[in-house]
């Protein structure tokens, strides 16, 4: 759910990193938090365990620019991976604009993507949403693993829409500002739609 | 899809500014703030420099919504007020409408008696705003062609400026 205000002249669009536990959805927004300028980024929130593993969510709050003489502001989320954080990751989604699905490309995860892809769409659906028409980009994590299974397999498993797909090191920054960039254009292409 | 975006025109948003700037003068807090259930903050008043406002407005909605879950659990609709009492400063947070957060930042000058009774009364006029808003955005998405929006025009090459191409 998009907030336009009028008086501030700004849009505020909520994106959601979802995925299995350990698949690089923190890493994706540690790096642009990074790489980002710190005058268009804010603080990096983490609710995390004390072993890093995220508990609740991280929050990043990006201010991108200008479009159409509106402050545009992206607020990136990201869910807990684990299989028993379900109930969170139900909340985050609430009033999301746009999802980025990052899966592990290492084989032995292939299932684990699979049923988190399943729990995203459950979980969009409790929210109101349906996952084959809502902002909606798939990022395969860790392509450089050499226990990683190959693009097409990988495709054939997990891309269900003709979503843009994009190959990524999220740890190197490879193919994360890409990824933002294809969910933020559906996002904004939306509000033009509508 | 299910949902309904927040748009908030300069006359609707200035009387929420208005009524939570009050609320804030007489309710003798520190900060206020009115956040979105979904953690974008709409309105704030008070000293607002030693805060990271966009944090506490993600963080509060975060907040709500979990407790939102612990109440569906033990068979409650929601928990329509919270209150975090800290050294200092507290924090006395507040279901408005359907989809509002208030959150009334305060210390030793104001006491959580006074803060519940004017929130009270902030909340009822709060809400009479979000309804107005509501009913605008729902029979502006029946008749769009009244509504000249801005993003109507955005192109390929808006979207690339955002990312610096």
């Amino acid at each position: 759910m998009t907030f336009i205000n009028y008086a501030s002249r700004e849009i505020n669009c909520k994106i959601v990193y979802y995925g299995p536990g350990l698949c690089g959805k923190t890493t994706n927004i540690q790096w642009i938090h990074e790489q980002a300028s710190p005058e268009k980024r804010g603080k990096l929130v983490s609710l995390a365990t004390e072993t890093d593993r995220t508990l609740f969510f991280d929050f990043l709050p990006l201010d991108m620019g200008m479009v159409k003489g509106f402050k545009v502001r992206f607020h990136l989320y990201t869910v807990p991976g684990q299989v028993f954080y379900d109930a969170s990751r139900k909340l985050i989604l609430r009033g999301c604009d746009g999802v980025i699905f990052v899966a592990d490309s290492q084989r032995a995860r292939l299932e684990a993507n699979i049923e988190s892809i399943a729990n995203l769409a459950t979980n969009l659906k409790d929210n109101g949403f349906d996952i084959r028409n809502i902002p909606y980009v798939l990022q395969l994590n860790k392509r450089d693993m050499p226990t990683s299974a190959p693009l097409g397999e990988m495709e054939r498993l997990l891309r269900f829409r003709n979503e843009p797909m994009i190959e990524a090191v999220a740890n190197k920054g490879t193919g994360v500002i890409e990824t933002l960039k294809a969910c933020a254009r559906q996002i904004l292409m939306d509000l033009q739609r509508n | 899809m299910g949902k309904l975006d927040l748009v908030m025109f300069e006359e609707e948003f200035t009387q929420l500014q208005e009524i939570i700037g009050r609320l804030q003068v007489d309710s003798s807090s520190k900060v206020v703030f009115l956040v979105d259930k979904n953690g974008q903050q709409i309105a704030a008043s008070g000293d607002l420099r030693s805060i990271d406002a966009t944090s506490l407005a993600s963080l509060t909605a975060g907040n709500v919504a979990a407790t939102d879950g612990l109440a569906k659990l033990i068979g409650e609709k929601e928990f329509s007020l919270l209150f975090h009492e800290g050294e200092k400063d507290n924090l006395h947070i507040s279901i408005v409408g359907k989809r509002g957060i208030l959150v009334v930042l305060f210390d030793h000058n104001s006491s959580l008696a006074l803060v519940r009774l004017r929130v009270k009364k902030a909340s009822r006029e709060l809400q009479e705003i979000f309804e107005m808003v509501e009913k605008r955005a729902q029979s502006q998405s029946g008749e769009s062609s009244k509504f000249e929006s801005p993003f109507s025009e955005i192109t390929d090459e808006d979207i690339d400026k955002l990312f610096g191409d």
